[in-house]
């Protein structure tokens, strides 16, 4: 059957995808490897006819996450000091693979034959999105403008606190009339 | 095998794992954000999983659902990565059990 090899396809290079951003040690080569699993996680959407929520996802996490993910690693040197993994956080997950697994597996209603539903095209959602959703669309608008002000916050250089502090003075780079006068 | 909620919902499970475990283990925080929306992907596949081959697929909550927590997990992304690259600068280290400044 065409539909199940392809889902196995797309699947097992996922779930590859995903160990290996798990497990690999260059950070570099993690985060290319999460791009991979979230293009496959996209894939399964469009699979599952669910096509904007998979554009969405190309769109958001292949473009703008990894994007950010790189930068992150790029701005923090990335480099993982010591390779020595904990065993308990390996232990902790596989206990919880297996409860999620068995709980999958014991629901006999989650096994039956069921036959998939037509999917819903781009004008039904933007038609839901402006008038069910309109709140929560708004909501989201707003949160999202909040956390991206607040990210560039955090994460700009305080320069009237910083000028005080002589540790981050030394590693301030000479200013040009200081190299001229120096010359 | 001609059970395809289960087939979606048992990956799911597995995917939720490999975040689970790569946020538990990996010293880079970098890397455990990114295990952290591993496990917010593996959560989305299965709102569109249950959307799908549910009873009242022309409700479109599923995809709704799905839809706004990419919004708010890219606000997290966001927002966790500036933290990241905050403590960076004061720390000058990525490694999260170096954060640990408030351990009493």
């Amino acid at each position: 059957m065409p539909h199940e090899l392809t889902f196995l396809l797309v699947a097992g290079a996922t779930l590859g995808a995903a160990v290996a951003a798990m497990a690999l040690r260059n950070i570099v080569h993690c985060a290319l490897a999460a791009i991979g699993a979230f293009a496959g996680l996209a894939a399964l959407y469009l699979q599952l006819n669910a096509e904007f929520a998979g554009f969405a996802q190309i769109l958001v996490y292949v473009g703008a996450v990894a994007i950010l993910i790189l930068f992150a690693v790029m701005l923090t040197h990335g480099s993982e000091a010591s390779s020595s993994t904990r065993a308990s956080g390996w232990a902790v997950a596989a206990l919880l693979g297996l409860c999620l697994a068995l709980g999958v597996g014991r629901s006999p209603s989650l096994w039956r034959d069921a036959k998939p539903a037509a999917g819903a095209s781009a004008r039904q959602i933007g038609g839901a999105l402006v008038s069910e959703y309109i709140v929560p669309l708004e909501t989201v608008g707003l949160l999202l403008t909040s956390a991206l002000l607040g990210a560039v916050t955090i994460a700009l250089r305080e320069t009237e606190t910083k000028t005080s502090d002589p540790g981050i003075h030394e590693e301030r780079p000479p200013r040009a009339s200081e190299m001229v006068s120096r010359s | 095998m001609n059970a395809p909620l289960a087939q979606y919902l048992i990956f799911s499970a597995l995917l939720f794992t490999v975040g689970f475990a790569g946020a538990l283990v990996r010293r880079n925080a970098i890397l455990a954000l990114v295990g952290i929306e591993i496990m917010l992907n593996a959560a989305n596949l299965n709102f569109i999983a249950f959307w799908r081959f549910g009873p009242h697929p022309e409700a479109l909550t599923g995809v709704m659902f799905v839809i706004f927590s990419i919004a708010v997990a890219a606000a997290e992304a966001a927002v966790g990565l500036a933290l990241v690259i905050a403590i960076y600068r004061h720390r000058r280290t990525a490694q999260a059990p170096q954060f640990n400044s408030l351990r009493g």
